[in-house]
């Protein structure tokens, strides 16, 4: 009778989480959405090692009432995009930081923080906040993200009328060695309309992130993160988009170490002829890092494309997840679907867990999935060096190229450049 | 210059061996070809001193300039100047032909404590040097041999051997899998860079690409060794009466 117990665990498991937590004041609306969620957090109980959909990544971290301690991180680089001109969002251990921040305020869009927006008696995020995280996808229990929805303070929120050129940064800083943070930002793009969220920043010991993504018909939104390097960080993260007729949605995730990194994005394409992409690069090294990337896309409408494309660069004893699935509903005729999941592993000691997954009701599609690993290839490696190049640097090019196909999915070159000279940075300082 | 004594050499995996006694020496300025039926060791030479896994010395010595090779990792040969040109060159998928070109030169000046060169200074010199091997602009671009067509892949080979500006050049069959318009392409390629201080070792089957890349000295190698050694006339002896007699002679 191992299923009963499992329950009981969950369930005292949840009590010890929820008991602990404090619903935020707020407005009628938010007040509702978040009580909804509590209530799907109690019903779906929070993640076990034995749930199904927990498989490959251990959740007891990201569950326990308290947060694991994490080092500060010391960003030696300086600031990612630096010269760039963005629109720039701090958060320090999960709080807003006016000081730090710009002004909320862009041409094109309006931008408020979720602690404000909550206050307000109405307000068109009550038709976003929770609703994207609530919804069915695909029958799989999110119970981390009900948190998220249920006990969030700060984020923010984010409607995009225009094509706005100046990107939209949001900066996630760490300063307590034991923060738990939870942030949950609304995202809305009007038809039309067009903006770039950036993601930078280890955020804090604890971090547990929503966002919902509302891009309507014709309209673009592009997601580039970074999420802090080398940093002991145990994250959750939660992206949840629906695409509207003609949308699109593109993101890209770099991810360098992190003690335990998951990263959902669950995407709806509702409307005809909708596109999205979903890359995600990542390198780990050692056996402190555990990275999950977890995907679930599914299509409602006619002629839309998705595309998902993950990479993974590990050794050391890293473990890389990719959990990805392709939804073809039964109208969804014309559906150009793609999924590669990769691994380099670097050494016997490494390991790389997929979980590629296609299911499909309509007749009238081209959906293609692969996932594998792989050593680096000695040939190659081999003629870099009889050209001069050393182990090292020949070792890295490779890792670089094997990146690649991720990479190429930031549509931004003045961003991918950035993200490149990151890449090598680690690369160097974790030269074998 | 090239200096080959003694060579043994058997497979790291297998019981086998391959080379069975070479010894060879060219001397700068000079143009060495070796012919020989399949499988008489001439591309596991090529791979021997160039550094390639899989290859266990079991005895003799090569030297580059007194230096001993052997000794070396395949970078480091490569910093030495010694430059092989591939048979089947290697596609790597990722890496741009000119950020390749780019690493390897520099990665070479570093390594012989030499200054490295500008990316504008780069820019002009690689443009040159492909213009004259009909190399163009995109095929710069593309990643390393992907997609190349047989004979590019061959004159991105030499195209490397022009910026690297090695001392001692191997040609492994760079004639297979050209048509006569390429391989003359090649051969011009290769002419070009000869010069009194550079030595050359060419590995072919056929007569053919002599006549384009002029030898100083043919050697015929089977069964792991050299098993003879003349001039020019020696290639022409066996593209009109191919092995056997050679070896019937030298048994």
């Amino acid at each position: 009778m191992a299923l009963p117990q499992v329950n009981k665990v969950k369930q005292d498991a949840t009590d010890a989480r929820l008991a602990g937590m404090e619903m935020p004041d707020g407005a009628a609306w938010i007040t509702e959405a978040r009580t909804e969620a509590v209530n799907r957090v109690q019903a779906m109980g929070l993640p076990h090692a034995r749930d199904e959909y927990w498989k490959f990544t251990k959740p007891a971290s990201l569950v326990q009432p308290e947060p694991e301690a994490a080092a500060l991180f010391h960003n030696d680089e300086g600031p990612l995009w630096d010269d760039l001109d963005r629109l720039k969002v701090v958060f320090v251990d999960g709080v807003f930081d006016a000081e730090a921040s710009d002004d909320l305020a862009g041409e094109g869009l309006e931008i408020e923080r979720l602690a404000d927006v909550a206050t307000k008696d109405i307000h068109w995020a009550k038709d976003l906040y929770g609703q994207l995280e609530a919804g069915e996808h695909g029958y799989t229990p999110r119970p981390l993200a009900a948190l998220n929805t249920a006990f969030a303070t700060d984020g923010v929120v984010i409607r995009v009328s225009g094509k706005v050129s100046k990107p939209v940064n949001l900066i996630y800083l760490h300063k307590s060695e034991t923060s738990d943070a939870i942030l949950h930002h609304c995202v809305k793009v009007e038809e039309g309309a067009e903006v770039t969220l950036l993601e930078t920043g280890p955020a804090a010991a604890r971090f547990n992130k929503v966002l919902e993504v509302d891009v309507a018909d014709s309209a673009a939104f592009h997601h580039v993160r970074v999420q802090g390097r080398d940093h002991e960080r145990r994250a959750v993260t939660g992206i949840f988009g629906r695409l509207g007729t003609e949308s699109t949605f593109k993101s890209f995730t770099l991810t360098m170490n992190g003690v335990l990194t998951r990263n959902e994005c669950v995407l709806e394409l509702t409307g005809d002829d909708a596109v999205a992409h979903v890359a995600g690069a990542c390198v780990g090294d050692g056996t402190d890092f555990h990275h999950d990337d977890t995907v679930f896309i599914t299509h409602d409408a006619v002629n839309c494309e998705s595309r998902q494309v993950f990479k993974k660069v590990l050794r050391n004893g890293a473990v890389g997840v990719f959990q990805g699935k392709i939804l073809v509903k039964e109208d969804a005729q014309k559906t150009d679907g793609y999924q590669i999941s990769q691994s380099l592993l670097l050494d016997e000691d490494a390991q790389f867990l997929a979980k590629p997954e296609l299911e499909i009701y309509a007749d009238d599609v081209a959906c293609s999935h692969g996932s594998t690993s792989g050593a680096i290839d000695e040939e190659a490696l081999y003629y870099l060096r009889s050209r001069g190049v050393p182990m090292q640097q020949a070792t890295d090019l490779l890792v670089l190229a094997f990146l690649a196909e991720a990479l190429d999915e930031i549509a931004d070159d003045s961003l991918s450049e950035a993200i490149y000279a990151r890449l090598e940075g680690w690369l160097e300082r974790h030269a074998s | 210059m090239l200096e080959i004594k003694d060579l043994h050499v058997e497979l790291e995996e297998e019981d086998k061996k391959i080379l069975k006694g070479v010894n060879l020496t060219v001397e700068p300025g000079k143009v060495h070809a070796i012919m020989g039926p399949n499988g008489s060791g001439k591309s596991t030479l090529s791979y021997v001193l160039s550094g390639k896994d899989g290859y266990e010395v079991t005895g003799g010595q090569a030297t580059l300039d007194g230096e001993d090779l052997l000794d070396m990792e395949a970078e480091e040969r490569a910093a030495a100047g010694l430059f092989l040109a591939f048979q089947y060159p290697v596609e790597i998928p990722g890496v741009g032909n000119m950020t390749f070109l780019r690493t390897a030169l520099n990665a070479q000046r570093k390594a012989r404590g030499e200054e490295e060169m500008s990316a504008a200074e780069f820019l002009k010199v690689v443009r040159a040097k492909a213009k004259t091997l009909k190399i163009d602009a995109d095929m710069l671009k593309r990643p390393v041999n992907v997609g190349f067509s047989g004979g590019e892949k061959k004159r991105n080979e030499i195209l490397q051997m022009a910026m690297l500006e090695p001392k001692m050049c191997i040609l492994d069959e760079t004639d297979s899998g050209l048509d006569v318009d390429a391989m003359k392409l090649v051969s011009e390629g290769v002419n070009a860079l000869r010069d009194e201080g550079r030595g050359f070792l060419v590995i072919t089957h056929y007569q053919r690409l002599l006549d384009h890349i002029k030898p100083d000295v043919v050697h015929i190698m089977a069964d792991g060794r050299i098993v003879k050694t003349g001039g020019p006339e020696l290639a022409l002896e066996v593209e009109n009466n191919g092995y056997a007699d050679i070896l019937t002679e030298v048994a």
